[in-house]
C-alpha cells in the first residue's frame, strides 16, 4: 500500500537568528484532513516554525515542503493563514476587507460562506478597527478563509479572548476540521489542544520533544491519575505518599495508580474528603515532565 | 495580476479618501501657501537689485569696474546672453550687463528696478550702451506656483508611500498580504498608481483653483505639463520605495524622509531662485528630482515651452524613476525583523 504524500512537510529545519537557535533541527510530516498542534512555552521556536512552514520565513537550513514539493505559488493559492496578531488596512468595514484579500486570489469563491461560517453577518458593514477581541479574530479566520484553503495556519489564534469567545473559535475550527481541511496551529492552551488537535507536538528549546496524538502521548508516559486535597487537609503523616504541594492553589496532588488504596489511606488518617477530586494526566503535566518548566512562562 | 494590483490600489485609495484628515491636509495646504505666499511677496519687489553679467570671470571683481563696487546689488554671472535676455524681458534680472568689449547692458524700460539699476549703472559709467528688452514681468506668484504644486507632490508621494509602507510593515500588514499570493511588484505597482492617481487629482484642482483665482500664466501645453507631472510622481514614488524598502520604524522613515525632502524644498528653488548660487550647488541641486520637475513647469508654464524645450527634464526623470526603481525593488523587504 501506498503512503499518501503528507500535505505539509518538513525536514530538518534549522533557523539561527544572530543570538539564538529558535529552530533546532524540526522534521514534521502533516496528513490531509488533520489538525496539527504546535504546543510549547513563549521562546519555544513554535511560531518561527510555523512561518517557516507558511513561507514567510526562509529557514537558515531544511526544507518545508507542501505536496511533496518546495512552497510556490500554488501554496500560497491553497494555504490560509492567520497570524497572531495582524494589522489591517485602516478606514475599510468588514466587508470591504474580506473582498480586498478575496481579490488576492485567482480562485473566488464567495464570501457569504465565510460570512456564515465565521458569524459575521450583522458586521459587515462595521469599521473593522471597531470590532471586538472576538470578533476581530473572527474577521481574520475569515480572511484566512476566503480563499477556501486546503491548509490553514492558526498561530494562537485564541490569545487573549475571553473564555466564552475562546469557546465559539473552538466552535469554528471544528465546523472547518469537518470539511477535511488542514489545520496546523500554535497555541499554550493545552485544553485547546487537547479539543481540537488530532495530534501535537511539544516543542521546548526549538526541538520536537514529543509527538503523537493527546491521549496516545498521555497513555504512553502515564498510568497514574491525580488526587487533588487542599493543602491544610494533608497530614504529614501521608509524606510518604508521591505527592506535590502547589504553593499558589494551596492544594496538594497525589499521584497514584491505585485510587482505591490511596483514598482508603486517606479515610484511615481521617482526612476529610469533601474537597477531594480526581483528574487525569494532561498535557500540561507532560510537558513539565518532558521539560521541567511550567508551560505558560 | 491585473485584479490583484486594482484590490489593493481600490482600497488604499477608500483608505485615504475616508482619513479626512489626511485628504484635507492634501488639499488645504497647497492653497494656504499659494495664497499666503502670493499676497507677502506680491506688495512690492525686493529692494535688493540683481543684475546678470555676462563676465568671463567666475565671480565678479569690483576693481574689474567701477559698477561692480555698487552696494545693495546682487552680481549674478550668467553665460547663456540669450536666456539672461529673455529673463530681463521678464522681469527677473534688473539689468544685463556686459562689460567687454564694449560697456552695454539690456534693460527692459518698463521694469520701475530695471531704471534705478541703469541710472546707478549711468552713474558708474555714463558710456554704457543701451539695449533696450521688451516683455511683461512675471509675476512672483506665477513662479511660486509651479514650485508649491511641485513641493506638495513631493511631500505627498514621499510621505504618501514612503511613510505608509514602512507603517504596513510595522504593524504586520505587508506581512499578512505578503501570505497570499499578491507579489512585491503588485503590491508596489498598486501603492504607487494608488498615490499617482490621488496626487494627480489633489494636484489638478489645486492648480486650476488657483488658477481661477489668482489667474496665474500658463503659456504652454497642459499635455506636457501634465507629462512633467506623470514623470515628476512617478521619479518621486520610486524615490519613496527606495526609501521604505527596508525601514523598520516610521520614526526612523520619517527621518529620512525629511533628509530627503528638506534639501530639495531648499535648493530646487520652490520659494526663490538658485540663480544666484554658486555652480556646485547649482550642479547638486540639478541631482534632485525636484529641480528637474520645477525647471520643467516653470519653462511651460511661464515661458511657454513645449516638449522639445523641456526634454533633457524629463529625460532626466525618466532616468531617476529607472534607477530608484530598480534599486527599490532590489532592496525591497516585506517583513519586520
Amino acid at each position: 500500500m501506498v503512503t499518501p504524500t503528507p500535505i505539509i512537510e518538513a525536514r530538518n529545519l534549522v533557523m539561527r537568528f544572530p543570538s539564538v537557535v529558535a529552530v533546532d533541527g524540526v522534521s514534521l510530516a502533516i496528513a490531509q484532513g488533520e489538525c496539527f498542534g504546535l504546543l510549547g512555552p513563549n521562546g519555544a521556536g513554535k511560531t518561527t516554525t510555523i512561518e517557516i512552514l507558511e513561507g514567510i520565513l526562509v529557514p537558515t537550513s531544511g526544507t518545508p515542503l507542501f505536496r511533496g514539493q518546495p512552497l510556490g505559488k500554488e501554496f500560497h493559492a491553497e494555504a490560509g493563514i492567520q497570524f497572531q496578531s495582524t494589522a489591517l488596512q485602516d478606514f475599510l468595514t468588514v466587508r470591504e476587507t474580506i473582498e480586498l484579500f478575496r481579490q488576492l486570489y485567482n480562485r473566488l469563491p464567495s464570501i457569504e460562506r465565510v460570512v456564515e461560517e465565521c458569524a459575521l453577518g450583522e458586521l459587515l458593514d462595521r469599521d473593522a478597527r471597531k470590532l471586538s477581541g472576538g470578533q476581530r479574530q473572527r474577521l481574520l479566520l475569515a480572511i484566512a478563509l476566503v480563499n477556501d484553503p486546503s491548509v490553514l495556519f492558526l498561530d494562537e489564534p485564541t490569545t487573549g479572548l475571553d473564555p466564552q469567545s475562546r469557546r465559539n473559535f473552538w466552535d469554528l475550527v471544528d465546523t472547518i476540521k469537518k470539511r477535511n481541511k488542514t489545520i496546523i496551529m500554535t497555541t499554550h492552551y493545552m485544553e485547546e489542544a487537547y479539543v481540537l488537535c488530532d495530534r501535537i507536538a511539544i516543542m521546548d528549546h526549538g526541538k520536537i520533544i514529543a509527538e503523537g496524538a493527546p491521549d496516545q502521548l498521555l497513555k504512553h508516559h502515564y498510568e497514574d491519575v491525580i488526587l487533588q486535597l487542599p493543602q491544610a487537609d494533608f497530614p504529614p503523616s501521608l509524606a510518604d505518599l508521591e505527592h506535590k504541594v502547589l504553593e499558589n492553589q494551596q492544594l496538594v496532588e497525589i499521584a497514584t495508580t491505585d485510587v482505591n488504596a490511596t483514598i482508603l489511606r486517606l479515610t484511615e488518617q481521617r482526612v476529610p474528603l469533601n474537597h477531594l477530586r480526581i483528574r487525569p494526566r494532561n498535557l500540561e503535566d507532560l510537558f513539565l515532565e518532558l521539560t521541567g518548566r511550567e508551560l505558560r512562562t | 495580476m491585473i485584479a490583484r494590483i486594482l484590490a489593493i490600489l481600490k482600497a488604499r485609495n477608500l483608505e485615504f479618501i475616508r482619513d479626512r484628515s489626511s485628504m484635507v491636509w492634501a488639499i488645504v495646504v497647497p492653497f494656504v501657501l499659494v495664497f499666503g505666499l502670493g499676497i507677502i511677496f506680491s506688495g512690492g519687489d525686493s529692494s535688493q537689485f540683481t543684475v546678470a553679467v555676462l563676465d568671463d570671470a567666475s565671480s565678479v571683481d569690483t576693481q574689474a569696474h567701477p559698477y561692480y563696487a555698487t552696494r545693495f546689488i546682487e552680481f549674478v554671472p550668467v553665460e547663456d546672453s540669450a536666456e539672461a535676455i529673455k529673463k530681463v524681458g521678464r522681469h527677473q534680472f534688473d539689468l544685463l550687463f556686459e562689460r567687454e568689449p564694449v560697456a552695454r547692458y539690456w534693460v527692459n524700460p518698463e521694469s520701475p528696478t530695471g531704471y534705478l539699476a541703469e541710472r546707478l549703472l549711468l552713474q558708474a559709467d555714463p558710456a554704457a550702451v543701451r539695449e533696450a528688452v521688451t516683455g511683461e514681468a512675471v509675476r512672483y506668484v506665477d513662479w511660486l506656483v509651479p514650485g508649491i504644486l511641485g513641493m506638495n507632490m513631493m511631500f505627498a508621494c514621499l510621505f504618501g508611500v514612503g511613510y505608509v509602507v514602512v507603517r504596513y510593515r510595522k504593524n504586520g500588514f505587508l506581512k499578512r498580504l505578503r501570505a497570499t499570493p499578491l507579489s512585491a511588484f503588485e503590491f508596489i505597482t498598486a501603492q504607487a498608481l494608488s498615490r499617482l492617481m490621488l496626487v494627480l487629482a489633489v494636484q489638478t484642482f489645486v492648480f486650476f483653483g488657483v488658477k481661477l483665482f489668482l489667474d496665474i500664466s500658463m503659456e504652454g501645453s497642459y499635455l506636457a505639463l501634465l507629462t512633467v507631472a506623470l514623470l515628476g510622481c512617478s521619479a518621486l514614488l520610486a524615490l519613496a520605495l527606495v526609501i521604505a524598502a527596508r525601514i523598520n520604524s516610521e520614526e526612523v522613515a520619517a527621518g529620512v524622509l525629511n533628509i530627503c525632502t528638506f534639501p530639495m524644498m531648499m535648493l530646487s528653488g520652490v520659494f526663490f531662485s538658485l540663480e544666484a548660487a554658486p555652480r556646485w550647488l547649482q550642479n547638486l541641486a540639478n541631482a534632485l528630482p525636484l529641480t528637474q520637475i520645477l525647471a520643467a513647469a516653470r519653462a511651460i508654464m511661464i515661458d511657454g515651452a513645449g516638449f522639445a524645450g523641456v526634454w533633457p527634464q524629463l529625460a532626466a526623470l525618466l532616468g531617476m524613476t529607472a534607477v530608484f526603481l530598480a534599486v527599490g525593488a532590489a532592496l525591497f523587504r516585506w517583513r519586520f525583523v
